[in-house]
C-alpha cells in the first residue's frame, strides 16, 4: 500500500518534469528560432537593398492605411485622459496641470504604446495571415525556388516600412492625443487655456518627445520580427494560418509591454545619469 | 542555357546532373525519407510514384534544397548544394524550374507578373523583351495573351498548372521538377499537362523529375519509374525505393507493392480497414 503510494507519487514527479522540461526546451527552442530569423533579417538588410516595387505597397499599408485609426485612438484617449483626471485634479484646485498629466502622459506613455497596438492589431495580425498563407499554398516555398530569398524579398521591406513609420505613427498619435485632451480640458470643461498651455510648456520637453519616439522604434523591430516570424513558421490549413494571426498579435502585444518596462526603467537611468538633478535641459 | 556563359565541357556533360547519396529527411520524431541513393543523368525523364505520404514532395524539395535533409548529400552538377553560399545556391536554383502541385502562383500579381517574376529578379531585360517572352511562354502552354491580364483567383485549376509550367519554363531552365502535375484535373486536361511536359522536354532537352501518382503520367512520360514506400511500411533494413526502372518492368516487378500500385488495387489496405471496422464495431 505504502509502496504503492509512493510509486505513484514518483510517477507523478516524473511527468511533472517532463513536462515542465518539455515546455522550458520548447520555449528556449522557438526564442532561439526567432533570434535566428531576426538574424537573417537583420543580414539580407544591410547586403542588398529592396526594390521599390515591394518597398513602396508595403509603406503604403502600413503608413496610410494606419493614420485614420492611430489618429482616431490618440484623440480619443487625449479626451478620456482630461475625463479621467479633471476631478480629482479639481479638488486639489490643480485643474490647469492637466496639460502637463496629459501631454506627458501622451508624449512619453500612451502615444507610442498606442500607436504600436493600433498597428500591431491592424498590420501586424494581416501580415502574419498573409505571409502565413503564402507559406500554406507554396508561395514562400515558390520564391526560394525561383532563387529569391524570401526574407530579403517578403520580410525586410515589412521590417523597413515598421521601422520607419512607427515614430511618425507615434507623432501621430501624440499630437491627436494633444489636441483632443485640449478640446475637452478648455472647450468643454472651461480650463484656463493660458494656464493649461503655460504648464504643458513647463513640464513637457523634448526629452520626453525624444523618451516616447525611441520607444517606438523597438516596438516596431519586436512587431515587425514577431509578425513575420509567425506568418514564416505557420502551420497547415486554415486554422493554421488563424493561429499565426492571432499569435502575432498577442506575442506582439506581450513584448510591446516588456519593452515599454525595460526601456522605462533604462531611458530613466540614462537620463539621471546624464542630468543627476533632474531637470530638464531642452 | 541562358544564364551559363561558357558552354559545358564534355566531362560535364557526362556527369549526372543530379546525385542523391543517403539522403535521410525527419520531420521530429517522423521519419519521411531514408537513405535514398539516385543519379539521374543529363535528359532522363524519371517519374517518382509511391502511394500518398511516402515522401515524394519532400524528396522534390530535397533536390534544389528547399528543404535541408537531416543526413546525406544531393550534388546539383557536381556540387554539394549543403556546401553552397546563398548566392551560389540561388545561382544553381535558377538553373531549375519547379511546378508546384497547386502551381503556387502569387496571389497578388497578375497572370503576366507571376511569370515575369523571375526575368524581374535575375535579368536586364526590357520591359519589352519581357512582354515578348511572356507572351511566347504563355503561348507555348495554350494561353492567350488575355489571360496575362487576370489574377490566379480568376483561373481554373488546369490553367493554373498551365501558367505555372510557363514561369518555370521562363528562364530556360536544365532541370524541371513536376510535383504531381495532373493530381486535381479532369482526364482531358491531365492529357494536355502530360503532352505539355513531352514538348517541353523535345523543345528544350531538359531533365525532368515528376512526382505522381498517376500511371498514365508514368506511361506517357517516363524514361525511367522510381517507386518509394512510406518509411513505417518497410521491413526492417530494406531500402525505401522498392522499384527503379523503365516503365516497361513495372507490370513484371515481382514485388507485390509494385504490381499492386500499378494495378490501383488496395490489397492488405482492405484487410487493414475490415480489421479496424470490426474493432470500432
Amino acid at each position: 500500500m505504502e509502496a504503492n503510494r509512493s510509486g505513484r507519487l514518483r510517477d507523478s514527479l516524473h511527468d511533472w518534469v517532463g513536462d515542465w522540461g518539455g515546455v522550458t526546451i520548447d520555449a528556449f527552442s522557438a526564442i532561439g528560432d526567432m533570434a535566428l530569423f531576426a538574424w537573417s533579417t537583420l543580414y539580407w538588410l544591410v547586403s542588398r537593398r529592396p526594390r521599390r516595387g515591394t518597398l513602396l505597397p508595403i509603406l503604403y499599408q502600413v503608413g496610410v492605411l494606419s493614420l485614420p485609426v492611430v489618429a482616431l485612438t490618440g484623440t480619443f484617449i487625449g479626451m478620456v485622459l482630461a475625463v479621467q483626471s479633471f476631478f480629482q485634479f479639481q479638488q486639489l484646485r490643480m485643474e490647469t496641470r492637466l496639460g502637463a498629466v496629459i501631454n506627458m502622459t501622451l508624449a512619453r506613455e500612451l502615444g507610442p504604446v498606442l500607436a504600436a497596438t493600433m498597428l500591431a492589431g491592424r498590420v501586424g495580425s494581416a501580415m502574419a495571415a498573409e505571409l502565413g498563407t503564402m507559406r500554406v499554398t507554396e508561395q514562400i516555398d515558390a520564391l526560394s525556388s525561383m532563387g529569391t530569398n524570401p526574407i530579403h524579398y517578403l520580410v525586410v521591406p515589412r521590417f523597413l516600412a515598421f521601422v520607419m513609420l512607427i515614430p511618425a505613427l507615434t507623432v501621430m498619435a501624440v499630437f491627436m492625443g494633444v489636441v483632443g485632451g485640449y478640446f475637452y480640458s478648455v472647450v468643454i470643461l472651461g480650463i484656463d487655456k493660458h494656464h493649461y498651455l503655460y504648464n504643458t510648456r513647463e513640464f513637457v520637453g523634448s526629452w520626453d518627445l525624444f523618451y516616447g519616439l525611441a520607444k517606438s522604434v523597438f516596438f516596431g523591430i519586436a512587431m515587425a520580427i514577431v509578425s513575420c516570424y509567425q506568418g514564416f513558421n505557420c502551420t497547415a490549413g486554415a486554422e493554421g494560418v488563424g493561429k499565426a494571426a492571432t499569435a502575432a498579435f498577442v506575442h506582439s502585444f506581450v513584448l510591446i509591454l516588456l519593452l515599454d518596462l525595460m526601456l522605462g526603467i533604462s531611458l530613466d537611468a540614462v537620463y539621471f545619469a546624464l542630468w543627476p538633478e533632474g531637470s530638464s535641459l531642452f | 542555357m541562358m544564364m551559363n556563359a561558357l558552354p559545358p565541357t564534355q566531362e560535364q556533360l557526362d556527369r549526372p546532373l543530379i546525385q542523391v547519396h543517403d539522403l535521410s529527411v525527419r520531420f521530429g520524431q517522423q521519419e519521411v525519407l531514408r537513405n535514398i541513393n539516385l543519379s539521374i543523368p543529363r535528359g532522363q525523364s524519371m517519374v517518382v510514384i509511391g502511394e500518398s505520404g511516402c515522401g515524394k514532395t519532400v524528396l522534390l524539395k530535397t533536390l534544389i534544397r528547399l528543404i535541408a535533409p537531416t543526413r546525406g548529400s544531393v550534388h546539383f552538377d557536381g556540387q554539394d548544394l549543403a556546401k553552397l553560399s546563398e548566392k551560389e545556391l540561388t545561382s544553381q536554383r535558377i538553373r531549375c524550374g519547379y511546378v508546384f502541385q497547386n502551381a503556387a502562383l502569387f496571389d497578388s500579381m497578375t497572370v503576366g507578373q507571376n511569370v515575369s517574376f523571375p526575368l524581374r529578379q535575375h535579368t536586364n531585360m526590357s520591359d519589352r523583351e519581357i512582354l515578348e517572352r511572356v507572351r511566347a511562354r504563355l503561348a507555348e502552354v495554350g494561353l492567350p495573351d488575355s489571360a496575362m491580364k487576370k489574377k490566379p483567383a480568376e483561373l481554373s485549376g488546369g490553367m493554373r498548372k498551365r501558367v505555372g509550367l510557363a514561369r518555370a519554363l521562363i528562364m530556360e531552365p536544365e532541370l524541371i521538377l513536376y510535383d504531381e502535375p495532373t493530381t486535381g484535373l479532369d482526364p482531358i486536361m491531365s492529357d494536355v499537362i502530360n503532352e505539355l511536359m513531352m514538348r517541353t522536354r523535345r523543345h528544350y532537352s531538359v531533365t525532368s523529375i515528376i512526382v505522381s501518382h498517376d500511371m498514365r503520367t508514368v506511361r506517357r512520360v517516363a524514361d525511367r519509374v522510381v517507386m518509394i514506400c512510406p518509411v513505417p511500411r518497410l521491413q526492417p533494413g530494406e531500402p525505401q525505393m522498392i522499384f527503379d526502372g523503365p516503365p516497361s518492368e513495372l507490370e513484371r516487378c515481382a514485388d507485390r507493392r509494385v504490381a499492386q500500385f500499378v494495378r490501383g488495387e488496395a490489397g492488405e489496405r482492405l484487410m487493414e480497414l475490415r480489421g479496424s471496422a470490426a474493432i470500432s464495431a
